[in-house]
């Protein structure tokens, strides 16, 4: 090849090589087609988790001239061995989306921001000059209650813990969420209830331990494609295995069900204790794991759906405001209450075959049988989404199958760091990093002692979590307001009466920092470019509690800057003195006119590492900006928050060799099994079994019922309207829907309807429709076929499609204990246009 | 569509015929251009590295094109129905370790646990009586790198990488460049 030679000629005189071999024909050498040069052909491949969902598959990623050429599936990572999904698979490609933000881009009229200008252009200085300017005039007419941050469980563990601390210490507000809020909140607040302490027990080992998995509300197939080609090939592979599909309408996981079970939406509820209720009346209760290791609770009930408190399901529930109390209570107590969940109630509830029901809840009470259960958003995005989390639990410590190979409740997780960084980091708006929380004086006394600033910063009140922070945003009292790695226009409910109106409120000032124009972004007053992934150094933390780092191995486009770049620079511009109370910084004069980059980053600890520990042959554009090696720096200062408290991290450097470890990492060792004896260093010899994370040592059984959902279909609005993803897109389909591949294989967004619901409004497949709530409508086409086949009366829209965006139709009711949204049921009718 | 060798076979004379010409019109400068015309059009038609849906899509100077111009709170037009491409040519792959998208339509495949309708063509078995490409060698490889004796219970669901295509016109252009491109760029690239 000569150095002019354009592909497109490498090409033709590949053909004309062949066809003059093929016709004896004797060619110059100039025209020989394959390249075999050393060097010329030499990639450099590095590790990485792949920056979709929460399995935490470790890929390979190929650089050639500073681009990301090829990925494929790393044959050393445990989680995934070699395979990706379709996605994973492309992930070469998601950075090259020919629409990247290359430069900072303010709404100006008139040389100047309006909040109706024009999207302009402007240099860092600019948007940071004008956006500090906000936020500084915000803070100073009504404090920092109306400044607020909506972060992410895609962010890399040092961006949200630098956002922790730049919003929590620096400018003391607690408003600050991440989008995990929507994902795994009430996961969370399953765990916190039953075991005291956040994330799963047991870890991905469990597939190939197990004799049965029951799928609880998760899409496996599709949701977590490589979690699923384990689990087929544990139930293919060991024919005595059971797998057990628990939806609301038939989609691809079915594909594998033994056990394949639809039900009437938020009638699992009903089922959970009818399971309980089965163990007990059969004898099958485990007593003395339960007698040595839980306790008995009542939880209140009638607690309201997390609505507006004007809502009349608000103002007529009873327990709204204190949806967490409980009474202790005894197993007969519990044995009594779970009593009227019966296998014939349960039938005419949830419209479930009864023989179904039978061989399920064999599943959980047969002692030789161990079981693995699966859920995620079908649990989570649930009015009642904790309880249920509680429930499962129930299940296995009454028949003790927890804590060991096999048998094992596992909460699956949506994002890539819903786990290592929105919750092991703690930036929701009421924790602080290792499950410690804002309202407790001894963990705020922690955190401002590792943090070294002056005790009192910490507000003690929790800040607005994500779904009141839109409705804050439309009554103007949340004014300043910053996004970053998330798309909650297209994400959050309600757009059209809550998230819209909000942003475009000419009180608020509004930020978006994305790689792509998200209609977040669109929506904005200014937005900034972000790098993404391996335009970074990073880290991700996995379902499994897996903590796994890369290394940045290309540069940003243009002027993109990552977001911990964006977060630190940002700090440089305020000062303690307008941030702080004037009466702590007199007791603690040292503070005093000092920027908030100088106290939160350049603190003596964050500081601490130089920049030539980065590992050579690897870039590092934070840390050539800050003169340090920052993401060390955080890191280790991060990790004196679990170390020896049960949430211990390796050595930063650790990360970087291995393919991830699972925490708690004691002694250079991870830990698979927690809570059991002999499989977590911290249960003490001779118990057999702590739950640490409660005082007591005990986890607790929760004695909770079936309450209705806050909306259901009526007259009028007569079909359920179910949410949810595809396997070719990921979440809002900010990258996948630039990748020509994913974007051909499912282009978009349509409304998955039973062909007899279709025939009866009469409408075909392919026509066009409007989806109408009680809140807003959209335009969609009906689908009758495909992967999904809906029972009567239910129909589901997938949101990926920023051309359609659902949530103008779905209601903004939350788990009231959780804060997190329901997107799984509401009202709709559908209507040709 | 299942009589792709006669479509090899055709495009290959093809190509050899072009090629006999092309080389021909290269000696005799001084032959009829028509010759050489049809040359060049027949070398470019099967290029393996055509992505044309790719080449059309708009270069992303605008920041709602998944909007599709749409305002956030507006309601517009849907397009209709996307078709899945059954024209059964084999795409190029972006990079060689890329799971090959699927060149035909699947509409009614049964696959689950009890049968799986991809592989009554594409197993091993089978492939030569259908002319369909056979599953790749890693496909029987278990978790531990093991060859079985039949298909991996790992990689039984074929959609969990392999995805159809429709003709839909992807709304933004991919700035994505394949290792070829690059080496092709590379300014000090010796001549072979």
């Amino acid at each position: 090849m000569t150095p002019t030679m354009t592909r497109r000629e490498f090409i033709r005189n590949t053909a004309v090589a062949i066809a003059a071999n093929v016709a004896g024909l004797a060619l110059p050498a100039s025209a020989t087609n394959v390249l075999l040069e050393g060097d010329l052909t030499q990639l450099k491949w590095s590790k990485a988790p792949c920056r979709f969902c929460g399995t935490g598959c470790g890929v390979n990623v190929a650089v050639k001239d500073g681009r990301v050429v090829a990925t494929h599936g790393d044959v050393h990572a445990e989680v995934n061995r070699g395979l990706n999904c379709v996605k994973g698979y492309f992930l070469s490609k998601i950075m090259y989306g020919n629409d990247r933000l290359t430069q900072p881009l303010l709404r100006k009229k008139d040389g100047a921001y309006a909040k109706d200008g024009e999207f302009t252009p402007v240099s860092w200085d600019e948007a940071f000059d004008v956006m500090a300017a906000q936020f500084k005039r915000v803070l100073k007419d009504k404090g920092p209650g109306s400044v607020g941050m909506f972060g992410s469980g895609q962010w890399t563990i040092w961006e949200g813990y630098a956002a922790n601390k730049l919003f929590k210490a620096g400018f003391r507000s607690n408003n600050l969420d991440p989008n995990a809020r929507h994902c795994m909140a009430s996961a969370v607040m399953g765990f916190m209830r039953t075991f005291g302490m956040d994330e799963p027990m047991g870890c991905y080992d469990d597939i190939e331990a197990t004799d049965a998995f029951v799928l609880w509300g998760s899409n496996m197939a599709e949701m977590h494609p490589i979690l699923w080609t384990r689990v087929t090939d544990r139930r293919l592979s060991n024919p005595h295995v059971k797998v057990a599909v628990l939806s609301t309408f038939e989609h691809r996981s079915f594909e594998l069900a033994d056990i394949p079970i639809i039900f009437t939406p938020q009638t699992d509820l009903v089922i959970l204790n009818y399971i309980a209720n089965y163990i007990i009346k059969n004898g099958k209760v485990n007593k003395d794991f339960v007698n040595q290791h839980t306790t008995f609770k009542r939880g209140v009930t009638d607690i309201g759906y997390g609505l507006r408190p004007d809502n009349p399901l608000e103002m007529k529930a009873k327990n709204a405001k204190d949806p967490t109390a409980s009474d202790p209570i005894d197993f007969e107590q519990f044995a009594a209450f779970v009593a009227p969940y019966t296998l014939e109630k349960a039938v005419e509830m949830t419209g479930v075959e009864k023989g179904w029901l039978e061989q399920l809840a064999e599943l959980y009470a047969d002692p030789n049988t161990k079981v693995v259960s699966f859920w995620t958003m079908g649990f989570n995005q649930h009015t009642r989404g904790v309880w249920a989390n509680n429930m499962v639990y129930n299940l296995h410590l009454l028949t003790g199958k927890i804590s060991m190979p096999g048998n094992s409740p596992f909460s699956l997780t949506g994002q890539p760091s819903a786990c290592g960084t929105a919750r092991e980091v703690g930036t929701f708006s009421h924790r602080l990093p290792a499950d410690m929380l804002v309202a407790n004086p001894e963990h705020r006394k922690h955190a401002e002692e590792i943090w070294n600033i002056p005790h009192g910063i910490i507000q003690p009140k929790p800040g607005f979590h994500a779904v009141e922070q839109n409705r804050k945003l439309r009554d103007g009292v949340l004014n300043a307001y910053w996004v970053q790695v998330n798309n909650n226009m297209q994400a959050g409910a309600n757009l059209m009466q809550e998230t819209y109106p909000g942003y475009r409120d000419p009180r608020n000032f509004i930020v978006v920092s994305d790689a792509y124009p998200t209609v977040t972004a669109q929506s904005a007053d200014l937005i900034l470019p972000a790098a993404m992934w391996v335009e970074k150094e990073g880290a991700y933390g996995n379902a499994e509690r897996r903590t796994q780092f890369w290394h940045q191995l290309v540069k940003a486009p243009g002027e993109a800057k990552s977001d911990l770049w964006q977060l630190m620079e940002f700090s440089k511009r305020f000062t303690t003195d307008e941030c702080w109370p004037a009466d702590l910084l007199a007791a603690n004069p040292q503070y005093k006119g000092k920027t908030l980059f100088e106290v939160l980053f350049k603190n003596g600890k964050v500081d601490k590492f130089p920049t030539s520990e980065i590992e050579a042959g690897y870039d590092n554009d934070e840390s050539a900006a800050f003169g340090f090696y920052v993401q060390k720096g955080l890191f280790e200062e991060y990790a004196e928050f679990g170390r020896g408290h049960g949430h211990d991290l390796a050595p930063f450097d650790a990360y970087h060799q291995a393919r991830g470890l699972r925490w708690p990492v004691v002694d250079g060792h991870e830990t698979l099994w927690r809570y059991r004896e002999g499989t977590d260093p911290y249960v003490k010899a001779g118990t057999g079994f702590q739950f640490y994370g409660n005082k007591d040592g005990r986890a607790v059984i929760w004695a909770l019922p079936y309450e209705p959902p806050a909306e259901s279909p009526d007259k009028e609005f007569d079909l359920w309207l179910v949410t949810g993803r595809v396997l070719e897109h990921w979440h809002s389909g900010s990258m996948t829907m630039r990748v020509p591949e994913l974007y051909r294989a499912f282009p978009e967004a349509v409304v998955f309807m039973n062909p007899d619901d279709a025939k009866a409004r009469g409408f075909k497949r392919g026509d066009e429709v409007r989806v109408i709530s009680r809140r807003g409508d959209m335009r969609s086409r009906i689908e009758t076929r495909g992967r999904n086949r809906m029972p009567t009366g239910v129909v589901f829209v997938p949101w990926f499609d920023a051309g359609q965006l659902i949530n103008k139709v779905t209601l903004d009711a939350t788990d009231p204990i959780s804060k997190q949204t329901d997107y799984k049921k509401c009202a709709v009718k559908v209507v040709a246009v | 569509m299942r009589d792709k060798p006669l479509i090899a076979i055709g495009l290959l004379v093809l190509i050899v015929v072009a090629a006999v010409a092309f080389m021909a019109g290269r000696k005799a400068a001084n032959t009829p251009p028509p010759v050489t015309a049809t040359a060049a059009t027949s070398a470019n038609l099967p290029s393996p590295g055509a992505k044309p849906a790719a080449e059309e899509a708009p270069q992303g100077n605008q920041i709602d094109a998944m909007r599709r111009g749409i305002p956030v709170n507006q309601e517009g037009a849907v397009p209709s129905l996307a078709h899945v491409e059954n024209a059964d040519i084999k795409r190029n792959r972006a990079y060689p370790m890329q799971p090959p998208t699927i060149p035909h339509s699947i509409d009614n495949y049964q696959v689950d646990k009890n049968s799986n309708r991809c592989l009554l063509c594409h197993a091993r078995a089978n492939a030569d009586k259908f002319q369909a490409p056979p599953v790749s060698v890693t496909h029987y490889m278990d978790r531990d790198d093991q060859f079985l004796a039949t298909i991996s219970p790992r990689r039984y669901f074929c959609n969990q990488c392999h995805v159809v295509q429709t003709d839909a016109k992807p709304l933004v252009a991919n700035n994505f460049k394949d290792i070829d491109t690059i080496l092709s760029e590379q300014p000090e690239h010796k001549a072979n």
